[in-house]
């Protein structure tokens, strides 16, 4: 016997639609929801992860304890550095690479994928070997820059001022590239015509890089600044790869100190969930200052 | 019919129940090195003895403490035995994670047959108190590895005669140490002195520190827990002083060093003398790894300025899980009885293993089974721990921080070092109630 189609057993719209967004809503609450949440809690709690002790309730205890440790403001500091330095370096250097290599030339295409090629690697494997590079007895770099002499040659990785640069220079060699492909985007979307008048009017480079180059860009330069300084905020891979943050706690980044307070024999789990949430808003805040500007820049 | 079918059932829950309760198998947990490998060959004879497998679960030193403590806070049952480090002992003891074994080994002689050192920093806790909770079972401490050509070559020897008015010999004290690698460093040959820890992440620079800073009469704490005074007392600025000044001669780049370093060094020709844990010597027996191999000689730690002479402490202790069932605990105390015999203790230095037994320690076939057990065995009568409380990560951050400063980035005095970490220790400490304000 044939049932009627009325009394099929059938799935209605609604609930297809429920049936494909419902795994992927459950993951992102398990995976992504519920621990931002629940870490916003313990950042409010003295706590443990190692402990049997259940999370204790102390307000804003640990927020109060980072923002008046003046050591926290020196890990503050030296990532603030961190990222204004690589962050500019990486705008000149790869904005610069994109001007010279936009135009086709011989063997263009081989040269733009090898200046690619150190965005591709391993944080961790560039730190170690940058490290050996730097190294004073048999590192490449002191050669390059005409230190033969061991006695003399700066020890990059010892010393306090030269080690911050040290990882400075491997961030800007590794992502100066991912710029370039940026401004490389940007430029090629330029259209033809706006050169061809400017060449009429017989406008100068200066005033066409100025007035039309730039201006056309910029937008994509903003989202490369917006992604580089997020990234360079959570510096963590290449700082431990290379100097472990020292001398010291010379080149010690918040997100070094961050894994310092939340693993490594304290496991400070309410105190590191409290500056977690403190360099999510600095992020944030940051974020929403070059989202406006790019709005602006779209707009104008 | 009825009567009979309930006796049949009684009779099957008693024998599931013995049958559950008998331990076939036990687990100890440990870092995944050679020494576990060792302890995993011994045990097969425990199941030939016993009828009960042992299972050695090894994990990656840097994920080691976090598996541990992540199955303390599950109070689980994941493991029957662990052994931790030595630092750990505070945590395990206070938390509640490890059995109190006094009464165990007491009653069947054990704590006599350890070193009295090993017995107090793997086992007891708090120290002095007589009360044990582990057995003393990988004993480590640091000492030194040297070049024998370049010490007995009759040329460098009148050289250094000439120069410091002694003999050259395996320094007895720290300043001979010191006059050495500074009569070695000869950067123009590629030869520098010495090879010291300075690696900032964990504890090495501290660890390296203390065989100085102890045998200088220095110490973390007095007998009421105080460090104001203490740590940053004159003998401790002195022998920091002194640790710079063998980091001076040592060869560049050594900015994060620690044990694989020492010994590429040394492999490499590149110092004299290196530091390093007994543990780790055995790549530098080997002449595939070692091209000095036989010119390669060891020493334990000097004596410092008034004689007193101590080596930083590694090793570990093995300690039963508090959160196994009683069966489980009485097969694992069983199995510590079975491990602390001498023969078994024996064999276990014979696989490899760095036993902490009196009697095996000063036999003849253990010290002359490597170039370097004679030196172990002596070192193992003058070891010295840092903190051993809960706290002990959050006092090991501002010691690496201070020495890695003033060692390595050359920044400040040692007295602003050692200054620097004595108040921030003492913070720590009285902010956990260890120091009363």
């Amino acid at each position: 016997m044939i049932k009627s189609p009325s009394k099929r057993r059938q799935l209605s719209d609604r609930n297809i639609i429920l049936l494909f967004i419902l795994p992927t809503m459950i993951i992102l609450v398990l995976m992504n929801i519920y621990p931002l949440f629940y870490s916003l809690y313990l950042s409010f709690t003295d706590y443990s992860v190692i402990s049997s002790v259940a999370p204790k309730w102390v307000g804003f205890q640990n927020y109060q304890t980072i923002l008046s440790d003046t050591r926290f403001w020196k890990h503050f500091a030296i990532t603030g550095q961190y990222t204004i330095i690589t962050v500019a370096l990486q705008m000149l250097i790869g904005f610069g690479l994109a001007l010279l290599i936009k135009e086709k030339f011989w063997g263009s295409g081989i040269i733009t994928t090898l200046i690619l090629v150190p965005m591709m690697l391993s944080p961790v494997v560039v730190g170690l070997f940058w490290r050996l590079m730097y190294h004073p007895s048999y590192g490449i770099v002191n050669y390059l820059i005409g230190f033969r002499n061991i006695n003399t040659a700066p020890e990059w990785l010892g010393s306090p001022t030269l080690a911050l640069w040290a990882i400075i220079i491997v961030d800007v060699w590794m992502w100066s590239p991912f710029v370039m492909l940026l401004s490389l985007a940007g430029l090629s979307a330029i259209p033809d015509y706006l050169y061809e008048a400017a060449a009429i009017d017989r406008a100068g480079s200066w005033f066409i890089f100025r007035r039309i180059t730039l201006p056309q860009v910029m937008p994509l330069l903003l989202i490369a600044v917006l992604f580089r300084t997020i990234e360079a905020l959570k510096q963590f891979d290449l700082v431990m790869g290379i100097t472990g943050g020292g001398p010291g706690d010379a080149t010690e980044t918040v997100s070094v100190r961050l894994y310092r307070e939340a693993f490594q024999g304290q496991f400070d789990t309410g105190l590191s969930s409290a500056l977690a949430y403190i360099v999510l808003i600095v992020i944030i805040a940051i974020s929403n200052l070059y989202i406006r500007q790019l709005n602006k820049v779209r707009e104008g | 019919m009825k009567q009979s079918f309930r006796l049949l059932i009684v009779a099957f829950v008693l024998f599931l129940s013995s049958a559950m309760a008998q331990v076939n198998d036990l687990t100890i947990w440990w870092a995944e090195w050679d020494p576990a490998n060792y302890l995993q060959q011994l045990v097969n004879d425990y199941e030939a003895d016993t009828g009960i497998k042992v299972n050695v679960v090894q994990e990656p030193w840097g994920s080691y403490y976090d598996k541990v403590a992540a199955e303390w806070a599950a109070k689980g049952g994941g493991f029957d035995l662990v052994v931790g480090d030595s630092q750990w002992i505070g945590q395990g003891v206070t938390e509640g994670h490890y059995v109190n074994l006094t009464d165990f080994m007491n009653e069947n002689n054990i704590t006599d047959t350890v070193t009295e050192a090993t017995l107090k920093y793997y086992g007891e806790y708090p120290g002095g108190s007589g009360q044990y909770y582990a057995y003393p079972t990988e004993g480590d401490a640091n000492g030194w590895a040297y070049r024998k050509d370049l010490f007995e070559n009759p040329d460098e020897m009148a050289a250094f005669k000439e120069k410091y008015g002694y003999d050259l010999a395996v320094p007895e004290t720290w300043a001979q140490l010191r006059d050495i690698a500074e009569f070695f460093t000869r950067p123009d040959d590629g030869l520098y002195g010495v090879g010291v820890y300075t690696q900032v992440d964990y504890d090495a620079i501290t660890m390296g520190f203390e065989n100085v800073f102890f045998s200088y009469g220095a110490d973390w704490k007095d007998a009421d827990n105080n460090v104001i005074g203490v740590v940053n007392s004159d003998a401790a600025v002195q022998a920091l002083e002194l640790y710079k000044e063998l980091y001076d001669f040592s060869p560049p780049g050594t900015t994060n060093a620690f044990f694989a370093e020492m010994n590429d060094l040394f492999i490499n020709g590149q110092a004299a003398m290196i530091m390093n844990y007994f543990a780790f010597f055995p790549a530098l027996d080997n002449s595939e790894i070692n091209k000095y191999r036989d010119v390669t000689g060891y020493f334990p730690m000097p004596k410092g300025p008034t004689g007193e002479r101590y080596a930083a402490l590694g090793g570990q202790g093995i300690s039963v899980n508090s959160y196994a069932s009683d069966e489980r605990k009485q097969a694992a105390l069983d199995f510590i009885k079975w491990f602390a015999q001498k023969d078994v203790q024996a064999n276990w230095a014979a696989l490899g293993g760095y036993t902490c037994n009196k009697e095996v320690l000063q036999s003849d076939a253990f010290l002359t089974q490597t170039p370097y057990n004679a030196a172990f065995a002596e070192t193992m009568n003058f070891v010295k721990d840092f903190w051993n409380i809960p706290e002990f990560g959050q006092l090991l951050e501002p010691s690496q921080r201070y020495l890695h400063s003033y060692v390595v980035g050359g920044e400040g005095t040692a007295q602003e070092a050692m200054d620097g970490m004595a108040f921030e220790m003492d913070e720590i400490l009285i902010n956990a109630g260890v120091i009363k304000e």
